[in-house]
């Protein structure tokens, strides 16, 4: 089974899916019928390992207009339609795409869950998660893992810290070491595309 | 301005109805491209915007340089370990690291992969689809299509039966409204040319490269240790070798150096009897469509790559070429030097960006990343919704990268136009043969068409090369020398107080550059001026377009309002972008909106 982390942990909320699985890798040491993934923004690169899998769960950041830091369980079927609503996800192209293409060359999973959460703020170039969205990584890894369980698929005891576990961001973009390093704003600017920048306040205003 | 001619020799006319083709997807970077069509619905007039402002270069001040890597493999998910791989020769270039000649293999052998992986998924999932019509597929008799397929190749999945089962599998995606990956697209659509059968073995082809890619990666695995996003060392590469080692874990061993060279016999027999065989059928149902050459014949640039030795950066030992033509003059090869400051300089006067200067360009050491994002007076829309851009004023969140002044196409066609301008034989000799086969002269080179073929080529040539590098590289385990790393230079207090570099690679996509500063062990500046920079670039202060925008020039649309003939030529530059297109009417009102990959 597969648990996937997707987004560019470059963009701030963009992260969350990332940074789940890399706590969830720091954590838990499955045994060797599990993958933890961190699928950053490989697309339909990731069509083979979601084609490889019997059991996926997701983490991503999904926009579905709710209050920042809000998390979103979909499961089974509903999910690529979840996935292809408009604007739903910020990976929708790429993911939903990656699900279909699964279908078509078969393999497509038994079980789907995607644990999505609401993010607060994306045009933040180098920035990390808000703290409404990290508060969200451990209820997000609980219901991973609780789906896991009622798979039959029970994590052995949250214990030893996994060895540098190839699936996940290298140590140099751990989020402590990505917090700790940020150059100051007047160093480095942080704002996105000047655009999109209204957008947002107003969409922050409306929650 | 209604008509004007650029120096670069393009006669522009603003004034027929303009069709803007805009972006949503906002990973990897946008694009948006605007153009005018005359009364003949020929485009005269073309405008490519980026609408991503990057900030990567800025995150990175004040990192450790042996780290940046690992922050430019997130820069994109699509070229994740060709950013890591200038990033590390940027950084071992400012601080004089050499590194062991296995490295210099590995490596190739890296890029290689993902020059062949690249291109076959770009040919097929990216790009075939603007000249296959998967609905036509439909109606295709299955025993044609094998009769077809076995007369281009003796790959053996071509029976009917085997037909018959895709057609199937795609009929019931149609059918169940589920077209996922074929969605949104024009079929039907006039400039759309194969027989049902050409369509239907494309179809089964795309499936089958979408299938067989995963096996092409495995090698990034093996050498990177971990795959997306493999592990890139300054000094070296991170594997071990250990010949003797067994199991799959730790040190690449005697097991996974022959999995590496398996592989490699699979994708060179894939591409030479699948992905050829394709290229050629589909290029001989539209050797009338001619268009797309825009700067290829005149104004190309190639930083060169794959070193066939470690720490020799000369122009000999690239096996690509490194080199520059200007002016169409194809009998001069121009050197190219990434330090010297008037060669490569990026100019902002068309780019949301500022300099205390905009008549003049800086070199990526002297590279200023500070956002400025204003319309010009004759932009429709509001700065949050823009209907139409003022190319005469700052119109692109990229730069305008200018090599001696002139705007360049960098890529596949670029490298394989100087290949051949040199008379190198691997490169002059299946450019012929494909000219020759398909019954067209070398003009025909310079074009949307032969930009597509260039990849396949160097598709070809690439997984050849991965051939040559791994033999070379186990010669050199079996002679004793197993050294993957050099660590001399590892600890900053080795390091000079002030030093600076520069990296480059051929990316699938083209040039691309890293130029590094380093002050006391930090980075002090980082500008990456990638190929999609070169290719989209806006306009510059003497009005030269960009190799995007020449290329849409003189293109006949058949349907406006389904700009197919503009995503072909966009698409074979293999643009780092997603982007979806809106069609706008004369008064700019919207008529129809469609997504574009």
């Amino acid at each position: 089974m597969l648990v996937l982390g997707i987004g560019n942990i470059l963009w701030a909320d963009e992260g969350f899916g990332v940074r789940c699985v890399e706590a969830m890798a720091a954590r838990y040491r499955f045994g060797d019928n599990v993958t933890l993934l961190d699928g950053g923004t490989q697309g339909i690169y990731l069509v083979d390992q979601v084609r490889a899998a019997d059991v996926l769960v997701v983490f991503d950041a999904v926009d579905y207009g709710l209050a920042p830091g809000t998390l979103k369980r979909v499961e089974g079927d509903a999910v690529p339609k979840f996935l292809g609503a408009k604007k739903m996800s910020l990976h929708q192209t790429g993911f939903q795409e990656v699900l279909t293409l699964a279908d078509l060359l078969g393999g497509y999973p038994d079980h789907v869950l995607l644990i999505g959460v609401q993010p607060e703020a994306l045009e933040d170039f180098g920035g990390s998660l808000r703290p409404v969205v990290k508060a969200q990584i451990e209820p997000a890894i609980d219901l991973a893992l609780g789906y896991l369980t009622d798979l039959g698929i029970a994590p052995p005891a949250a214990s030893e810290p996994r060895d540098a576990g190839g699936e996940r961001p290298h140590p140099a973009l751990d989020l402590a070491a990505y917090e700790a390093g940020r150059p100051a704003p007047e160093d480095a600017c942080r704002i996105g595309d000047a655009r999109v920048l209204p957008r947002l306040t107003a969409a922050g205003d409306s929650h | 301005m209604t008509a004007t001619t650029t120096p670069n020799g393009f006669d522009l006319d603003n004034s027929g109805k303009r069709v803007v083709v805009d972006p949503v997807t906002r990973i990897e970077g946008h694009m948006r491209c605007e153009v005018n069509l005359d009364e003949n619905n020929v485009i005269r007039n073309a405008v490519s915007t980026g609408t991503m402002w990057r900030g990567l270069e800025v995150i990175l001040k004040g990192r450790d340089p042996r780290d940046a890597w690992a922050f430019t493999e997130r820069i994109c998910g699509v070229c994740t370990g060709t950013h890591a791989l200038t990033s590390v020769r940027a950084v071992e270039d400012a601080l004089g690291i050499q590194i062991p000649e296995n490295a210099n293999s590995i490596r190739n052998i890296m890029q290689l992969t993902l020059q062949a992986q690249d291109h076959l998924v770009h040919f097929y999932h990216l790009h075939a689809l603007d000249w296959v019509d998967v609905v036509s597929a439909l109606k295709a008799d299955p025993k044609a299509t094998s009769q077809l397929a076995q007369s281009i190749s003796d790959w053996p999945l071509s029976s009917p039966g085997y037909f018959r089962d895709v057609q199937t599998r795609i009929k019931r995606f149609v059918e169940s409204g589920q077209l996922g990956p074929f969605m949104n697209a024009y079929w039907g659509h006039p400039a759309y040319k194969l027989p049902p059968e050409a369509n239907l073995m494309a179809v089964a082809h795309y499936l089958e490269a979408l299938d067989f890619q995963k096996e092409i990666v495995k090698i990034h695995t093996i050498y990177g240790g971990k795959n997306p996003h493999p592990n890139w060392l300054v000094g070296g590469m991170p594997c071990a070798i250990n010949v003797d080692g067994v199991g799959a874990v730790g040190a690449v061993n005697m097991e996974r150096l022959n999995l590496v060279s398996s592989i490699i016999d699979r994708t060179i027999e894939f591409i030479d009897k699948v992905y050829i065989p394709d290229l050629l059928a589909i290029a001989s149902f539209y050797k009338d469509w001619t268009y797309g050459g825009g700067l290829s014949s005149t104004s190309v640039l190639s930083y060169g790559d794959i070193p066939d030795h470690a720490n020799d950066s000369s122009a000999g030992n690239l096996l690509l070429p490194r080199g520059a033509i200007i002016e169409g003059d194809l009998s001069k090869i121009h050197e190219v030097d990434l330090r010297d400051p008037n060669e490569i300089q990026e100019f902002v006067d068309h780019s949301w960006f500022s300099y205390k200067d905009e008549g003049k360009g800086l070199h990526p050491w002297d590279g200023v990343t500070e956002p400025n994002f204003v319309l010009g007076p004759n932009a429709k829309g509001t700065p949050t919704r823009i209907e139409a851009v003022d190319e005469a004023a700052k119109y692109s969140w990229i730069k305008a990268p200018r090599w001696r002044g002139n705007a360049m196409e960098v890529g596949p066609l670029a490298r394989w136009v100087i290949g051949y301008a040199q008379g190198t034989p691997e490169f002059k000799e299946p450019v012929d043969k494909v000219l020759t086969d398909l019954g067209l002269p070398l003009n025909a080179l310079f074009s949307t068409l032969g930009r597509t073929a260039a990849r396949g080529l160097e598709c070809s040539w690439a997984a050849h090369k991965m051939r040559y590098f791994q033999d070379k590289l186990m010669a050199n385990i079996k002679a004793g020398d197993t050294a993957t790393a050099n660590t001399d230079k590892w600890e900053p207090h080795t390091w000079p107080k002030h030093a600076k570099g520069v990296g480059t690679t051929e990316a699938p996509r083209g040039a691309l550059g890293h130029w590094v500063v380093i002050e006391k062990g930090k980075i002090a500046n980082y500008q990456a001026v990638v190929p999609t920079t070169w290719n989209g670039s806006p306009r510059d202060p003497a009005g030269n377009i960009g190799a995007f925008e020449a290329a849409l020039m003189n293109t006949p649309m058949a349907k406006p309002e389904e700009p197919l003939e503009i995503l072909r030529t966009l698409h074979s530059f293999d643009p780092c972008l997603a982007c979806s297109t809106h069609v706008m009417g004369p008064d700019g009102g919207e008529m129809t909106r469609v997504k574009v990959r």
